[in-house]
């Protein structure tokens, strides 16, 4: 299907946006039409979420122009936008943790009520709310469950326009399957879906058309059908760059078979210089078991961690570049004297390691607070290298960073194995675990199994799920 | 340091513009206030720095425990366990040479203090009970146990009045000449430098600070045990705080009774929080706290207003420093927020 041909219910045009200096949006144009799922790509940074956000009345755009089904209108809050039938789905959840699920979607239909044309939308909402129970506790959902929710609120009334900001981040590969199905249905049944995502798979698998911005600028908008991979990704980062081999995992380094095993993984030995990649979908026990090494249990030798939630458990941002460096290093010989910790020293290495691992920041005494996602992650990544561990554990490494930060992400861990660290990977994102690992270990209910060398990714996803388990 | 003096001067201001509302002639209030607090060398000295003791003592214990995150409310009720302990030890230590004496007096305040937080720090690293209650509470209880010594096991000898025994002759401070300012000063101001490179240069600085802003990085990333950490700051703001109750006996009243504090442990969260925890700065809103309340009982005898009318200057400066707080860290998540607009 492609979009152009039908009218638009949602227009935005020529839309600029700026937060002081940053030029977030510069005369964006981005077009919705009733039966289409139209895909929003760009990196971190790019103005997606930003564009989303001015098209849901949460932001007021410095200048352009919003149709909502042909009508120029002035979205000065998000009931607004609720009332003509718009519904967004946030990044992150919006839910109340101590309300039941009906409570929720009460709350968000707030006093708005249904338009009254009341546009398409209502069954797929039933068909949502399929494993949710009204009056089950929000706090006791699963993942994907709250994250249905989250869709449920956003059609909960009656809108025929939806906005999804990187909706599939939560979420296990069989789930986005899932996921982009019912937002499929949606669409179907003549609602409008815009899509942010920054991964390229899922514009190919979901999108009918596709607009790619880069530095607030739309550098393609048409359809998806006719664009490849790489001309997409092109036009994301105005560049070739290397995508990873599809498909099968990499041959193990030739050394592996004689390295000496320093941890086990669910019962499976692991040696030292392999990158292994787990695969397991949210809640199968594979969190747990990577806790259990990074706290040294049945590990030899020393265990860095480079934890998932970079900011609340890998870094303090109040604190500088070198004091997070010295967080979990204070007893390291080079700047502890007993008692005491020599800062200056501690200064003096965290100014070499932002200049080897290329941290953009105002010198070691910047607050880790004031720097990028990326940057950040750089500063977790040496710090852990840092301590020169035996085992380097890297749970979604990459979450929320860009293509570049995520191949320098990549390019470290692929280092530190070849250096004899055994490097594990956990990352909700296959494609990522495929084209890392030398070994993938899937994490099925708490039990932990190899895939073949060579297997391919649908087959591991059926690991994942315990399909083919005893065949 | 600039937010504290527009903090000083609304604070002022604001007490300025209460007193002319409710009839008092402002300038001879303030100008009474200003002599009282500074007037002369020993109303510097005998009414200002004799406060600002406490205060600063009392202030670094605080803020020990809060720079993890730790909040003990209850450095009065240690003050006073301190002071009881100080009493105690104090009236029997006739024959003792009296740099020995203090020595014994100041260490069993210290761990009367200790004792009287461990209590609170057991429950918290035990049963999770929030320790800003338990600290809270248990100061009612210390005020109870004063009253119950001043009346029973150590009133004087005479048994008139519900006050204690002075504390042996070897057991006072020397006092600096020309004044009623003890020795005590030169512990606080010492204490604070201490207190202050501990926190800038060691590991265990490094750790309460870390606990204090990041305890989930602390753990996960820091391999610190965040609960010891947090538990052990409470007991040392407590021994500071016991400490500072002999401090008080020792150097200020020789004898132990109810009220001995006119809520100095309270006064004392202000003057951490102004000082934003920093030992060295805990010294200046210490002899700042200590000269509003030096001053206002001047502006009562030379005014005849009420003294406690200085706490409307006190609250006031409190306030315009968290909105100061608020508002800064404000301004820097919009500058963030324009950084990252994705």
């Amino acid at each position: 299907m492609t979009g152009d041909q039908l009218k638009p219910v949602l227009e935005l045009s020529g839309i600029s946006k700026a937060f002081g200096p940053v030029h977030a949006l510069r005369g964006a144009d981005f077009t919705l039409a009733a039966g289409e799922v139209h895909a929003l790509l760009g990196e971190n940074g790019a103005g997606k979420s930003t564009l989303l956000r001015i098209a849901y009345g949460m932001l007021a755009p410095d200048s352009g122009v919003i149709r909502v089904r042909d009508r120029e209108r002035i979205l000065g809050s998000p009931r607004a936008a609720r009332a003509l039938g718009i519904g967004m789905v946030h990044q992150h959840f919006t839910s109340i943790g101590a309300l039941t699920v009906s409570e929720n979607i009460a709350l968000s239909m707030g006093r708005t009520g249904r338009p009254a044309d009341r546009p398409a939308g209502s069954d797929v909402s039933v068909k949502l709310m399929t494993g949710l129970l009204g009056t089950t506790r929000v706090e006791l959902l699963s993942v994907a469950l709250r994250q249905r929710l989250e869709i449920v609120k956003a059609l909960a009334t009656g809108a025929g326009i939806l906005l999804l900001d990187e909706p599939s981040a939560v979420l296990a590969p069989s789930e986005v399957a899932e996921l982009l199905a019912l937002i499929r249905e949606f669409v179907d049944a003549g609602g409008a879906a815009a899509l942010v995502t920054h991964k390229l798979r899922e514009v190919f698998v979901a999108a009918d058309r596709v607009t790619v911005l880069r530095h607030g600028v739309v550098t393609y908008s048409g359809a998806v059908g006719g664009q490849t991979e790489e001309t997409l990704a092109r036009a994301m980062i105005g560049q070739m760059v290397e995508r990873r081999a599809n498909g099968s995992t990499r041959a193990p380094p030739t050394s592996s078979e004689s390295a000496p095993v320093v941890t086990h993984f669910g019962g499976v030995p692991l040696r030292a210089g392999e990158l292994v990649g787990i695969a397991a979908v949210e809640g199968n026990g594979q969190r747990e078991l990577l806790r259990g090494i990074a706290l040294g249990e049945g590990a030899r030798g020393s265990v860095a961690l480079v934890p998932e939630d970079r900011t609340t458990e890998g870094l303090i941002p109040e604190l500088s570049i070198t004091e997070n460096m010295v967080l979990g290093l204070d007893r390291d010989p080079r700047w502890a004297r007993g008692h005491r910790i020599d800062w200056a020293r501690a200064r003096s290495r965290t100014t070499e390691l932002i200049d080897t691992f290329g941290i953009r920041a105002d010198g070691p005494d910047a607050a880790v607070e004031t720097l990028s996602g990326g940057n950040q992650q750089k500063v977790v990544l040496a710090r852990a290298l840092e301590c020169r561990p035996t085992i380097l554990i890297a749970e979604n490494p990459t979450r929320g960073l860009d293509i570049r930060a995520s191949a320098f992400v990549h390019e470290q861990l692929r280092a530190a194995a070849n250096t004899g660290v055994l490097v594990l990977i956990y990352s909700p994102d296959l494609d990522e675990v495929l084209a890392l690992a030398h070994r993938v270990l899937v994490v099925h209910a708490g039990r932990v199994l190899e895939a073949p060398h060579g297997t391919d990714r649908r087959v591991v996803g059926e690991m994942m799920l315990g399909v083919n388990r005893d065949r | 340091m600039f937010t504290a003096l527009v903090a000083l001067g609304a604070g002022v201001g604001v007490l300025a513009i209460g007193l002319a509302a409710s009839g008092y002639d402002p300038v001879l209030a303030l100008g009474a206030l200003g002599r009282g607090a500074f007037g002369s060398w020993y109303a510097f000295s005998s009414a200002t720095l004799v406060r600002a003791v406490p205060l600063i003592l009392l202030g670094l214990g605080v803020a020990v425990a809060f720079r993890t995150g730790a909040f003990n409310i209850g450095a009065e009720g240690q003050f006073y366990a301190g002071a009881i302990a100080a009493t105690w030890v104090g009236v029997h230590v006739t024959a003792w040479p009296s740099g020995l004496a203090v020595g014994a007096v100041w260490v069993a305040a210290t761990i009367a203090g200790l004792l009287w937080i461990a209590l609170p720090v057991l429950l918290k690293v035990r049963f999770g009970v929030l320790e800003v209650i338990s600290t809270l509470l248990l100061n009612f209880v210390a005020e109870a146990m004063v009253s119950y010594a001043v009346t029973g096991p150590l009133q004087e000898s005479a048994r008139v009045y519900p006050q204690s025994d002075p504390v042996a002759d070897a057991a006072r401070l020397p006092l600096l000449p020309g004044s009623r300012l003890h020795v005590g000063i030169l512990l606080a101001v010492f204490l604070a430098v201490v207190l202050w490179l501990l926190f800038t240069r060691t590991r265990w600085g490094f750790r309460l600070k870390a606990v204090g802003l990041g305890p989930e990085a602390a753990r996960v990333s820091g391999g610190i045990p965040v609960k010891r950490v947090m538990a052990g700051a409470l007991l040392w703001s407590g021994a500071f705080a016991g400490l500072s109750g002999g401090v008080e006996i020792t150097g200020v009243t020789y004898t132990l009774f109810q009220n001995l504090s006119p809520g100095y442990g309270f006064t004392a969260i202000a003057v951490a929080l102004l000082a934003r925890l920093h030992p060295i700065g805990i010294v200046l809103t210490g002899i700042l706290f200590g000269a509003l309340e030096a001053g206002a009982q001047g502006m009562q005898r030379e005014a005849g207003v009420p003294a406690v009318t200085v706490q409307v200057a006190e609250a006031t400066i409190i306030l315009a420093v968290l909105l100061a707080e608020v508002l800064a860290r404000r301004a820097a998540a919009r500058t963030i927020s324009a950084e990252d607009p994705a």
